[in-house]
Order: structure tokens, then sequence, then C-alpha cells
């Protein structure tokens, strides 16, 4: 048979290519892995289960922060058929350009994945789209939950919410881009617990994105773990009546229980309604407080600096007692200002000489010169000025000044205890001597203290000689305790056999001497005036209190901006606090009327508020 | 060899087996490519499987009566047949439905029938008789010509309904021809042609006439010159030349879809979302089965329809993922067993016609094989023709049955020819 060995060649031909497919084969599915990851990008997606954020309760059971629902529309391009355009924008309330940009954007990013349309829709509007959805193939709305603050109390305090920053997830592989955090506030400061932990379901999906069930039917699945609920120490009642008080006025208030440290009240003025920070009007509205000149934004309570005052005048008396160089006794001259420098800095009219608590209650400045100067020129304890300064300086910072207390809220700053080194570089290495400092007795020149550092140091001498550590949140679900580290006393340097002295002449303050509109009946009231030099304008009006004097229950730290004297306007709003937290009724309707309706602003402001009220 | 009787009388069991064994898995993998948790019943028939079930019991009856059939009818009525389906191939222009751009498809109720598939064995039994003429040498340039025309008149009315593929496949009958005498230098030339084809597309003409330049020298001074290797040189060079720039010309006047498509193949331009995006996401899903595949219906490549025609053209994918390089090789072996046992058979035949016919069959499968394997791989352009036996539909499996059972019939009759 001619040509038969040619079936050699035919059948060669097809080994040959059989072979070749096989060899191809093996290095397709065996020795070549990518296909295998393309084949899960192509068919798995991870489907983040977002679990609802911790409520935060006020001391008293009040709902401080809770969660709304809100609905983000998503769309799938690919889905979308020829629909009815307008109807959707009119719902929306866009424009059809917008709605166009929108989807360009959607199938830029995907043809085939989901991507959010529009942002947050409020409940209302969600209802009205629920009903049309169905006309909108290829449109979903996913839900969301929205911090909502239903009092409109204690914005700074509070915090808000925001989108995770690009940084951040770079630097914490827990967030995704899109993720919500807490940016300040204690939406910040507590932000892990109140997250909660995030859960994810691997899905499997077809060709055009459709679910088609969880991958290995749930194995890798993890469930949402709901964020921790908060109590808070603040009374809901006393936040919103000091921030009542404080209304047309700059400065804040601080009111801390003593016997714990739980901050009760920290009100910074003016202040925000913190839901403009949420949801859709975010942006618009932080823009437009970021640019108000009344700074709206700045947390005052634990941001801003001002020299104490006459408050420091206790600190210093405390320091003399414990030193040795002070006792109830020592009496010391005052001739409408301190002699030794030839009467200044200068006194107001009041009876000399005064034993210590006298020299309190009535606030001499002569007085507490005369201290200073014995504690830091002690040279039988001290060689030099700068030794003796080291003592006091170190005394000082044990009251919790100069440096971060550290309490729960993020955004404290320091403050300023001037140093040696500040001193020398000023006046030159021997260049200066108690004299040239002596403003620091009575709580001016380069001191700068927080409100809540005010309100720090309250405490420490209502607890006679220790402080817990000031914080907002008291109780964490599940187990509604602190943070342990807010459960430690922290001792000042004055031992607490000295205290007395100095609230002896803080209740005579109150009772006889410069703050006495603070006298309350019912409880022994322990207070101090103050008035912040201000270089820019008006002094400030500064109020330090604590009450009952014996078994105190809450300490209040009170400064009002351009508010001038002490006992103006911080006496009456610290004793307003008082009476408001001790008995919960307010009898000093007509103070309370004045103090609500007073404004003290700078005077542009001022007229601004005076005008519109007309 | 045992006795047997009526119609399974000497048939070829092991051809039988394989044809039954392909057919079973290929209804596995449609049943897995399509399913899903709503339709689990193998009796749907408003799925795929359920109607390749339909396809695959009349195909059995289909193999029956091509057994049934004495032997002798096939030879004598091959020009009949031939005649027959060169008229449906002109009837289905006008009398079919257009699907996808293409009218060649007769539709009956909710199953369709296409012409084109029949042409195959149509074309096939018309060659075999032609060729066994005693009085027929291939090597005579009348014979060629008459070939040409049995071969040729399918393949213009295939390509007028607009099925390139299915067109393609009667160049497979280049192997019978060189089994029958056509010269070898058919083959090379054929190998040749794509292999200029290929390159000028990938390297251009200038590098082109560059490479043919050289090999052309070199060949020159190795070969012995006489008259004829001499001729045969500077007519292949200037023949190549010619190639080259025609492809080259004809490359520059195609649309731009279809130069990206040319260009995907060639791997000179990757586009995972258009041209490429069949092949691309075919290798995902084989090479997501790895060594033993994801386990029978556990595909989630081709059940979730990233490959598109995962039950016809792309069966191929489902194959390679739910049953990995294991189940890959072995349905590829298996294909190869059942042609060399084509040829094997073919070759013991008495009766030329048979054997032409044989190689007829083993050629037709194998341009399948080739093209449709070779497309879900990567290793061939994407050009939709159907796995033997395992692809979805029934033109595509009525025709390879009848194909083979025609074949298995000739080969059961070979004993009773010569008496």
């Amino acid at each position: 048979m001619i040509y038969s060995e040619r079936k050699y060649v035919i059948i060669g031909i097809f080994i040959v290519v059989a072979l070749a497919f096989i060899a191809r084969l093996f290095y397709v599915q065996v020795i070549n892995d990518s296909y295998k990851l393309s084949a899960n990008n192509n068919v798995l997606r991870y489907l983040i289960d977002y679990p609802a954020r911790g409520l935060v309760y006020d001391r008293n059971g009040e709902l401080l922060i809770y969660n709304e629902a809100a609905y983000d529309l998503m769309v799938t391009p690919k889905q979308v058929k020829v629909i009815d355009t307008n109807d959707l924008c009119k719902v929306l309330g866009i424009t059809i350009a917008q709605f166009k940009k929108k989807m360009l954007a959607a199938r830029i990013y995907s043809p085939y994945k989901e991507s959010i349309f529009e942002k947050q829709i409020q409940a209302e509007t969600y209802a009205k789209l629920q009903e049309k959805l169905y006309k909108f193939p290829g449109f979903f709305v996913q839900s969301r939950t929205l911090r909502k603050y239903p009092s409109s109390l204690a914005a700074h305090i509070l915090g808000y919410v925001g989108e995770v920053t690009e940084k951040k997830t770079k630097a914490n592989p827990y967030y995704k881009s899109g993720d919500y955090i807490g940016i300040s506030g204690l939406e910040s400061s507590y932000e892990i617990e109140l997250r909660g932990k995030k859960g994810l379901k691997v899905m499997m999906v077809d060709v055009f994105n459709r679910p088609k069930g969880h991958f290995k039917d749930g194995e890798y699945d993890t469930l949402a773990v709901t964020g921790k609920n908060l109590i808070s120490s603040i009374s809901g009642r006393l936040q919103k009546y000091g921030e009542a008080l404080l209304k047309n006025k700059t400065g804040s208030i601080v009111a801390i229980d003593p016997t714990t440290g739980e901050i009760l009240a920290c009100v910074t003025s003016p202040t925000y309604d913190p839901n403009l920070l949420v949801g859709r009007d975010r942006s618009k509205n932080y823009g437009a407080l970021a640019s108000d000149p009344g700074l709206p934004l700045f947390n005052r309570a634990l941001r801003a600096y001002y020299p104490p005052g006459s408050t420091f005048k206790l600190i210093n008396g405390l320091i003399g007692e414990q030193e040795g160089v002070t006792f109830r006794d020592t009496r010391y001259p005052c001739r409408g200002g301190y002699p030794v420098m030839g009467g200044k800095p200068k006194c107001h009219a009041h009876s000399s000489p005064m034993d210590l608590p006298g020299a309190v209650a009535t606030s001499c400045n002569s007085y507490f010169c005369y201290v200073f100067r014995s504690i830091v020129d002690n040279r039988k304890k001290y060689r030099n000025i700068v030794s003796g300064f080291s003592t006091w300086r170190e005394y000082v910072l044990s009251f919790g000044v100069g440096k971060r207390i550290y309490s729960d809220l993020p955004q404290e700053l320091s403050g300023n205890v001037p140093t040696v080194e500040h001193y020398n570089k000023i006046f030159g290495k021997n260049g200066w001597k108690s004299s040239t400092i002596v403003s620091l007795s009575i709580g001016q020149g380069e001191l700068d203290i927080t409100p809540l550092q005010m309100a720090n140091i309250m405490c420490i001498i209502a607890n006679r000689g220790y402080y817990y550590t000031p914080h907002i949140i008291k109780g964490i679900y599940p187990s509604k305790q602190c943070r342990p580290e807010y459960k430690q006393k922290h001792f000042c340097k004055v031992a607490s056999q000295h205290f007395d002295n100095i609230i002896d002449g803080m209740q005579g303050a109150v009772d006889h001497g410069t703050s006495t509109t603070a006298k309350m009946k019912d409880y022994i009231v322990c207070g101090k005036t103050g008035t912040a030099q201000n270089p820019h304008g008006k002094d400030h009006s500064v109020f330090v209190a604590f009450a009952p004097r014996n078994n105190p229950k809450i300490v209040v730290a009170v400064l009002v901006e351009n508010g001038g004297w002490g006992a103006t306007w911080a006496v009456p709003i610290g004793s307003l606090m008082i009476e408001k937290y001790l008995a919960d009724s307010i009898k000093r309707i007509e103070l309370e009327t004045r103090m609500l309706e007073g404004i003290v602003l700078p005077p542009t402001q001022s007229d601004r508020i005076k005008a519109n009220k007309k | 060899m045992r006795e047997q009787q009526g119609i399974f009388k000497n048939i070829d069991w092991v051809l039988v087996a394989l044809y039954l064994l392909l057919v079973i898995m290929g209804w596995l993998n449609i049943y897995a490519s399509v399913y899903n948790d709503e339709h689990q019943s193998v009796t749907d028939f408003s799925q795929k499987y359920g109607k390749q079930l339909v396809w695959i019991v009349s195909s059995i009856g289909l193999a029956i009566i091509c057994l049934i059939l004495d032997g002798k009818f096939y030879a004598t009525f091959s020009p009949v047949i031939y005649a027959i389906s060169i008229v449906s191939l002109i009837l289905v222009l006008f009398l079919g439905t257009e699907i996808s751009g293409s009218k060649s498809w007769f539709r009956i109720g909710g199953f369709g029938i296409q012409p084109a598939e029949f042409a195959k064995f149509a074309a096939n039994l018309m060659l075999a008789k032609y060729l066994s003429n005693i009085s027929i040498k291939l090597t005579d340039l009348k014979t060629k010509l008459m070939s040409g025309i049995i071969i040729g008149l399918p393949i213009l009315l295939i390509l007028v309904e607009n099925e390139t593929g299915c067109a393609l496949v009667f160049i497979a009958f280049v192997f019978t021809l060189y089994r029958e005498g056509l010269s070898g230098n058919y083959l090379w030339v054929g190998f040749l042609a794509i292999l200029i084809f290929i390159l000028t597309l990938i390297f251009g003409k200038t590098i082109l006439f560059e490479i043919i330049g050289g090999v052309f020298i070199f060949i020159f001074f190795v070969v012995k010159k006489n008259k004829q290797n001499v001729l045969i040189i500077v007519a292949t060079t200037i023949v190549s030349l010619g190639g080259v720039y025609s492809v080259d010309y004809a490359f520059d006047h195609l649309e731009s879809h279809q130069k990206k498509r040319i260009n995907v193949f060639l791997g000179k331009e990757i586009d995972v979302k258009k041209a490429g995006y069949n092949v691309n996401q075919s290798l995902i899903a084989i090479g997501s089965g790895g060594l033993t595949g994801k386990g029978y219906l556990k595909g989630t490549q081709t059940k979730y329809d990233f490959v598109p025609e995962q039950s016809t053209d792309f069966i191929f994918c489902t194959v390679g993922e739910e049953w990995g390089f294991v189940g890959t090789s072995t349905v590829l072996l298996l294909l190869i067993f059942l042609l060399i046992r084509i040829i094997f058979i073919s070759e013991r035949q008495r009766s030329t016609f048979t054997r032409i016919y044989g190689y007829g069959v083993a050629s037709i499968i194998f341009f399948h094989i080739t093209v449709n394997v070779g497309m879900t791989i990567g290793l061939a352009p994407v050009i939709g023709i159907p796995l033997p036996f395992f692809s979805y539909g029934g033109s595509s499996l009525w025709s390879f049955t009848v194909l083979l059972f025609i074949f298995i019939k000739l080969d059961a009759y070979r004993l009773e020819i010569l008496r």
C-alpha cells in the first residue's frame, strides 16, 4: 500500500500538538500561581460589616451621643438601565449635571463594582427614595450610622467623628479608606473602645457582581463587635447650665468632683452645636466655624493659657507653710502696695497687717510678695536665688501646673511655669533676684495655666493635698469602671496639715472678703477670686472655689475673658454652678437672670449681638 | 473475535466506549458550568444540561441508525448526501435565522440545527468516494482541482453564512489528501504560510525581509546547486517575500478591532477588558484549577460566568478549573487516543473509501481539538468552534456522532466487502 508510512507523520503531528498542550497546561495550572490569585480577585468580595459605635451617657444616665441611621445611595453602573433621571435628581436634591458627574465618577471607579453615589442621605429623604427605588435599577441603599448629639451640648468634650485620613490608614492597617474615626474629644481618646471591631464577610460574586453566597460556607467570616458604651462623668444638666451662663461671654468653666477627679462640666465659650459636624454639611459647617472670629472650635478649658492671677496666692501660701517660712500668724505690712519695692505691686484698701487666712480672704498682694520672697530668698536653706527658685518651681509643678496632667481629653495643653534658664536668658546669669520676678507671687508674669489646671489645683486644696487625674469618662461598659490610671491619687508636695489655714482664708473670702456673692446659706463655700492681667484689653475675671468646705463635692474654676474683676462675673457664675450642682435649683433668681443675660465680649462682637436682639 | 449479531456485529467497542466516555464527561461539565442552586434537576429542559441530555439521547438514536444502514449505503449515496448538504447550506442563507451576525441556523422550536456542522461528514463522504476511485491519483492536477472543489464549495457557502470558524475546519482535509498522496510540500507550504503570517505581524515587514534574505543566502550556499534546487529556493523566497508584503498590506487595511484581536493574540498588546478578555478569563479559570482542581461543581470562575461561552466553546475551562491538570491532561489524552485509534483502524481497511473517510474523521476532530483547546489556553486565536463530544450544542454533537458512527459502521462492514 503506497504512502502508508505517512500515517506516522500524521500520528506524530497529533502527538506533538497534544504534548505541547499538556506542557502548556502544566505551566498554567501547576507552575504559575498568578491565575489562582486572579481567580480570587474575580470572585471574592470582602464585605466589611461596620459595627455600631458605642453610645455615651452622662452621669445621670441621659444620652449624650447615639447613632442615627443614615443611608448611602450606592450605584453599580453596569446595572443602571434607562431611568427617569429627573425624578431621581429631584428626590436627592441634585442637578442633572451633578448626576452625570457622579455617574461618570462611579463608572470610572468600576462599571461592575458598587460605589457611593450620594453620601449620608437623611432619614426623610431616604423614606421618599425608598418608595421610588424600584424604578432605578442599579441603585441601592446601604445603611451607615451617623453620630447624633441629642442635647447639642459639650461639643468640645464629645468631639466628632470623620473619615479617616490617608496617613492614618497607612499607620494603622485596621482602618481602610472611607472608614470613620473619632477625630477629637472623647470620640478620639476612646476611639478603640467606641469603634468596636469590624466584621468581615467573604462573599462570592458572579461576573455581574451579583452575590452568590458565602465563600467556603462562611469559614473566613468574622462577626462585627459593637462598640462599648461609655458613661461620662459629665452632668448634662450642669453642662447645659454652664453653657447657658457663658452665653455671649468668652471663657470657660471647669467643674470637677474632687473625691474622684470626675469632670462634672467642662464649658468653653463660644461653643457650637456638635451636630453641625455630622453628615453631609460637615465640611461647609466646619469652614464657617473655623473662620469665626470668636474661635468657637477652640477649646479654652483645655488649651487657653491665662495667668492665674490672685488664685495663685493659695499655692504660694501653701509652699510658704511647707517650707516653714509662713505660719498662720505670720503678718506682713501692706500700705497700698508691697513696701519692699516702693509700693509695687499695688494693693487695694484693706486693714493691715493681716495673718495668713486674712491675707487670703482679702487677697493682699503685699502679703504674698513677702511670702514669695521668704521662700526663694531663704538663705538658711538655699545658697542662692537659683536654688531657692528651683525649689519653689518644683512645688508649683507638683500642683499639676506647667505640665500635662494627662486627662482623657486629647487636646489638653501643658501651660507654663518659667524656668531658671528662662530668667538667665532674659536677665543674664546672676542678673535677677526675688524682686525681679516678684509678680509670680501674685500669679502674674510668665505663668500660663489652663482652666482645667486651675480646677485641678482646687481639687488638691479641697482634698487637702492630692488629686485624681481629672477625667471625662467614669465608666466603660461592661464593667462600668474608669481607666485604672484615674483611680490613683497624686500628692502634691505640701503636707495636708497646712491646708486648713488657706481654706480658712478661702472661706473668709466668701464669707466677708472678695467673693461674698458666692456665699450660700446651706453650704460653706470656699473660694478665691483672681484678676488675670490681659495685655490685649480688659483683664480676665477668675474665680476658683469648692464646696462644701468639709466633705467637698464640687470644685469650680471659672474664667471670663475681659470680665474685669473676679467678683464681677466669675464669682457669681461659679457660685451659681455650685448651687445648681448641690441644690439642683437656683434660689437667687435675680442673680441668675443677670448672669444669663449678661454680655461680655470684645466691643465689636457685643454690638452685633445687641443689635440682633433689637 | 467473538461473533456478534445484528447491528452490533463486528463494531469496534473501543471507539464506542471512548465516545460514550467523552460524551458523559462533556455532559457532567456542562452541568457544572451552568449549575446553580435553583435548578438542580438534571432533566430540567429549560437548562442547557437538560437540553444536552435530549441531544445525547437523540445522538445515540442517530448512532444506531448509522449502524443499521447498510455498509454499501454510504459509498453509494455519498454524492446524494453531499448534494443535500450543499442545498441545505444554500437554503439556510434564505430561510435561516440570524444569530449574532451569522445566518447559519434553522430554528425548530427551542432547538436549532446548523447545516454547516453536517457539511463536514457530507464533504468527507464525498471526498472519500471521489478519491477511492481506482483511476485517481493525487499527483494529477485534475484530481487536485476536483478535491479542491469538493472541499471548497462548502467552505465558500459557510463563509457566506459568516461562520468563519466552521469554514476553517475544512482545512483539516489537507491531512487526508496528504495521506492519499498529496505532496508533503503542501504541508510545508501551509506551515510556512502560517509562520510567515505570524512572524510578519510580530516583527514587521522590514525585519522579516532581512530574515528571509539571510535564510535564502544561507541555504543557497549550503545546498547542492543543481537546477531544481536553485529553482525551489528562489521560488520559495520570492513567494515568501510576496507573502510578507501582502500580509503587511492586508493588516494595514484591516478594521481596527480586527487588528486589535490579532495583536492581542500575538501578545503585542495586552487588553484584558476587551479583545483579550475571553482568553484571560479562560486562563484564569484553567490556571486556578491547579493540579487536581477545585472539585466537581466547586468552580467559581465558570459557574459565575466570568468565562464567556463556558458551556460551548470554552467548556474546556470548566474541566480545567474543577478537575485541574489531572482532568485536562486526561481529556486531552483520551481525545488523542481516540484519534490514534481511528488512524489505526483506518489503516487496517481493505476498502480505500473507508480509509479515506477515517482519515477525514480524524483530521476534522484533530482540527477542532487543536483550535478549541489552543484557544482556551492562549495558544490559538479565538475562533468559535466546539470541542468534539464535550461542548454543549445539538448540531455539533449530532454531526460528530454521525461522523464517527458512519466510520464505525464502515469498519464493522469491512469483513463483508470482499465476500
